[in-house]
């Protein structure tokens, strides 16, 4: 363990995933509520406003997890990757300035009045707070995956051939670059999965306790009817469209999460196998019994050629770890069809009206809850690790993939492109990364622990039903306020 | 407009937002300092209530301040991450502990439950002022950074004498700043204990900064060299004047929130004199021929520094209107309610 280079991806890699498991909570939760407290104002059901009080505690206890940990994030590009952010610091910069100027700001300042301020403005200006926090982390996510999505596919930039570093040329093609909307879709959507089963499985354990309880069954009725919603979106239209778009701009990771090792024209879809990295194999591989089905999905053309790992490791160019890649990404995909299915099962018992007594789903879909934060880890990981070995990955055309000559292609690929491992911080030494993460990795273990209890008991505990026509200033802790 | 003026806006904007950090955050910061001396558990809570609504916000302005150096002046950015690794490290933790501290301490009904955030929620607080401090009187005095512009200095090095007198006068500044807010957001005797705090702090404070310009006249001789032939450094140092001269006037005769308004006002003018002294390099080198890091020489290209301009034109007053709305919301005197820490 000497190595700077791989210290610094275990600590971004601990960092960033830990850090990942609260932001789709969040913004997935926010917009749930904002159907809350939609609600809770315009119909004044009591109900709805004892679930919109119950979720926003658990908002924002969830949402203080994912700031104290979204801080390391801000900084982590300088501490330890530090050429990286002279090499990209023209373009990747400005988007994260953007995130905390357009997007932090928004939803700090909102969170604190839709927290504390239930007994000094009404519930419209509520509803709306609530808004203006899903809004806000919304755009969070927007600026956050534009600055991924330069990284996954450059655009709207030229390297300067004195510095060696990359320089703006189009601050439009920069953020809007090929992957950033697809990106975007998919993980907003990914998001409300995240929240919506948060919700729904919560208000599910507290119906399990007591079934009749008509705020908990309001809250799960708007979490099944946005998971289900969710949970087809994530898959159709943004996984397809932002598969397509890995397809077209980034053949090496197409290649790695489908398990194409030799070029095909009309490929299948790869289901299962048993990837090894050295020598590239796929064992006991099953396809779906459609020919051509892959090439269709990519190419929308059953014929298309889909370039496979060994053409790129003949012409002499990197392709990311396989076996990470590949059973990240199925892993990500089996599971999207697991929350379909429960989902679906929640809305037939929804109609049927028996979902409020459907112990069994119900406890199904609160074990499902970390799972829905495993997809979305599952498939970052996909997405980061399959575009290794580069932090910035090549920006060439298909074309140029396919055809050019193996020493071109490699000078193009050098050119347009920065090696993860030429990107760490030059004078942070080993010791002290190592350090950082044991720091990390203790706090962040207590830090899961302790929300996982305190999640629990809030969820258990539930508010305090309010006195008829009270404003919500009671205490809960039965603390009088003595003055 | 030119790459030059670009620059200096930048540079500019830079410390607005670090300034504002320091202010803002200030506050809260002092308040966690404190929070050790309240009485009780309800004056615990209302200290944590009292800027439960804003202290999320306020943190922001760091991270702005983070985001736009990386965009402005990449250079700076990633040599700032490196130099400072440790520090940088202990300050993310003492900050996740003071945000989840506040969070997590309500939400168990048990005295030595609450005890233990308490406790981290100072430790955080003063850690991370402290830090912040530190840092300061780093980048004021300068970094070892060699002619390639590398850094080539440890952690120990950062903790050097006059870097240490800067942090606690910058820990004493946060007590001064953060007494003086709770006491427009408090009452009775917590009011009172908080007043006849704000004097003896600004004593301290008084003393430490004669005693830092004493020392940095000998330690940093390079920042009173730029800052005396300038207009700029001599009208905030008077600014900064007259606002400690008035604190323990406005104090005496419990106008709190003038008393607040002067503490905030001696926050930012320090940093303007820092600033306008400083331009503009944000980073000297303490190394015999090393690279001082300038907004001239360090600075991203035209292009991103304009878009990040129209950013800033729309995104400052935007985000200045709702933080205003949101203080004004709520002012007045800190209640315990439902949903309060």
């Amino acid at each position: 363990m000497d190595d700077p280079v791989l210290l610094s991806r275990i600590q971004f890699a601990i960092t960033v995933g830990f850090h990942f498991l609260f932001p789709p909570i969040s913004i997935g939760l926010a917009w749930c509520l904002v159907v809350v407290e939609w609600q809770a104002w315009r119909t004044k059901d009591p109900h709805w406003r004892d679930a919109g009080r119950l979720f926003a505690r658990i908002l924002a206890l969830t949402f203080a997890v994912g700031v104290a940990t979204g801080i390391v994030m801000e900084f982590q590009f300088g501490t330890n990757w530090a050429e990286y952010s002279k090499f990209v610091g023209d373009i990747f910069g400005a988007p994260l300035a953007a995130e905390a100027l357009f997007a932090f700001f928004l939803e700090s300042a909102f969170l604190g009045l839709y927290l504390f301020g239930r007994n000094k403005v009404g519930p419209g200006l509520i509803w709306f707070s609530v808004l203006m926090v899903a809004v806000g982390a919304t755009i969070s996510a927007f600026w956050i995956l534009a600055a991924n999505s330069w990284q996954q596919t450059p655009a709207g930039f030229i390297i300067n051939e004195t510095t060696g570093r990359a320089e703006l040329s189009d601050f439009m093609a920069a953020v809007f670059n090929p992957s950033t909307m697809p990106r975007f879709y998919h993980t907003m959507m990914a998001s409300l999965v995240c929240g919506s089963f948060f919700m729904a499985g919560l208000a599910g354990y507290r119906l399990r306790r007591d079934a009749n309880n008509e705020a908990d069954r309001k809250a799960l009725k708007v979490a099944v009817i946005i998971g289900l919603l969710a949970s087809i979106a994530v898959a159709f239209p943004t996984g397809h469209v932002h598969a397509q778009q890995v397809a077209a701009t980034q053949p090496t990771k197409f290649a790695a999460i489908e398990g194409l090792y030799e070029s095909e024209k009309g490929a299948p879809l790869v289901a299962f196998g048993l990837v090894k990295d050295d020598p590239p194999d796929l064992k006991a591989r099953i396809d779906l019994p459609i020919e051509g089905l892959l090439s269709w999905l990519a190419f929308g053309d059953a014929e298309a050629e889909i370039l496979g790992i060994n053409h790129f490791r003949e012409k002499g160019v990197g392709t990311p770890p396989l076996w990470l890649t590949f059973v990240s990404f199925h892993n990500m995909v089996i599971l999207g069809v697991i929350f379909q299915l429960a989902m679906v099962l929640a809305m037939i018992q929804l109609i049927r009206k028996k979902l409020w007594t459907s112990r069994r789903l119900l406890l199904a879909i609160l074990i499902l809850v970390p799972f829905t934060l495993a997809a979305c880890q599952f498939g970052w990981v996909a997405a980061e690790v399959g575009r290794q070995p580069w932090v910035v990955y090549p920006s060439l055309t298909l074309d140029e993939w396919t055809n050019l000559p193996a020493a071109e292609l490699q000078a193009k690929v050098a050119e347009m492109s920065l090696l993860t491992e030429r990107a760490a911080s030059q004078s942070v030494t080993a010791g002290e990364v190592l350090f950082s993460i044991t720091l990390f990795t203790a706090i962040y273990l207590a830090l899961l622990a302790l929300y996982l209890f305190l999640l629990f008991r809030e969820t258990k505990h539930g508010v305090a039903p309010l006195e008829p026509g009270s404003t919500d200033a009671s205490d809960p802790h039965g603390k009088a306020v003595s003055q | 407009m030119s790459l030059e003026l670009l620059q200096t806006i930048w540079f500019l904007l830079i410390f607005v937002l670090l300034a504002g950090y320091a202010v803002l955050d200030g506050f809260d910061l002092g308040v966690g300092i404190l929070h050790p001396l309240a009485k009780g558990d309800t004056e615990r809570r209302i200290g944590l209530n009292a800027i439960g609504p804003v202290w999320d916000g306020n943190e922001v302005w760091l991270l702005t301040a983070g985001g736009a150096l990386f965009a402005a002046f990449p250079p700076v950015y990633a040599l700032f991450g490196e130099g400072f690794y440790l520090a940088i490290m202990l300050l993310l933790t003492a900050l996740i502990f003071r945000a989840v501290s506040m969070e997590f301490r309500s939400k168990v009904d048990s005295p030595a439950w609450c005890r233990v955030f308490d406790f981290t929620f100072f430790l955080g607080s003063f850690l991370a002022a402290l830090l912040l401090g530190v840092a300061l009187g780093n980048v004021l005095r300068g970094l070892p950074i060699d002619a390639e512009g590398k850094f080539v200095g440890t952690f120990l090095g950062l903790l050097n004498p006059f870097s240490l007198l800067v942090g606690v006068t910058g820990v004493v500044a946060f007590i001064m700043h953060g007494a003086a807010y709770l006491a427009v957001k408090t009452e009775g005797g917590q009011q009172a204990r908080m007043r006849k705090l704000i004097v003896p702090s600004w004593m301290v404070f008084v003393l430490l900064a004669i005693a830092a310009h004493v020392y940095g006249w000998f330690e940093v001789p390079h920042l009173f060299e730029a800052g005396l032939g300038r207009v700029m450094p001599f009208i905030f140092a008077a600014v900064l004047l007259v606002a400690l001269v008035y604190i323990p006037i406005a104090s005496r005769k419990h106008k709190d929130v003038c008393t607040l308004f002067a503490t905030g006002t001696a926050i930012l003018a320090a940093f303007g004199a820092v600033g306008s002294a400083m331009f503009p390099v944000f980073i000297p080198s303490t190394v015999e021929g090393g690279m001082a890091l300038t907004a001239m020489d360090h600075s991203s290209t035209k292009l991103t520094l304009t878009w990040m301009l129209g950013i800033a034109a729309i995104g400052v007053p935007m985000v200045l209107t709702y933080t205003t709305f949101i203080y004004w919301t709520f002012r007045g005197k800190t209640k315990l309610g439902e949903f309060a820490y």
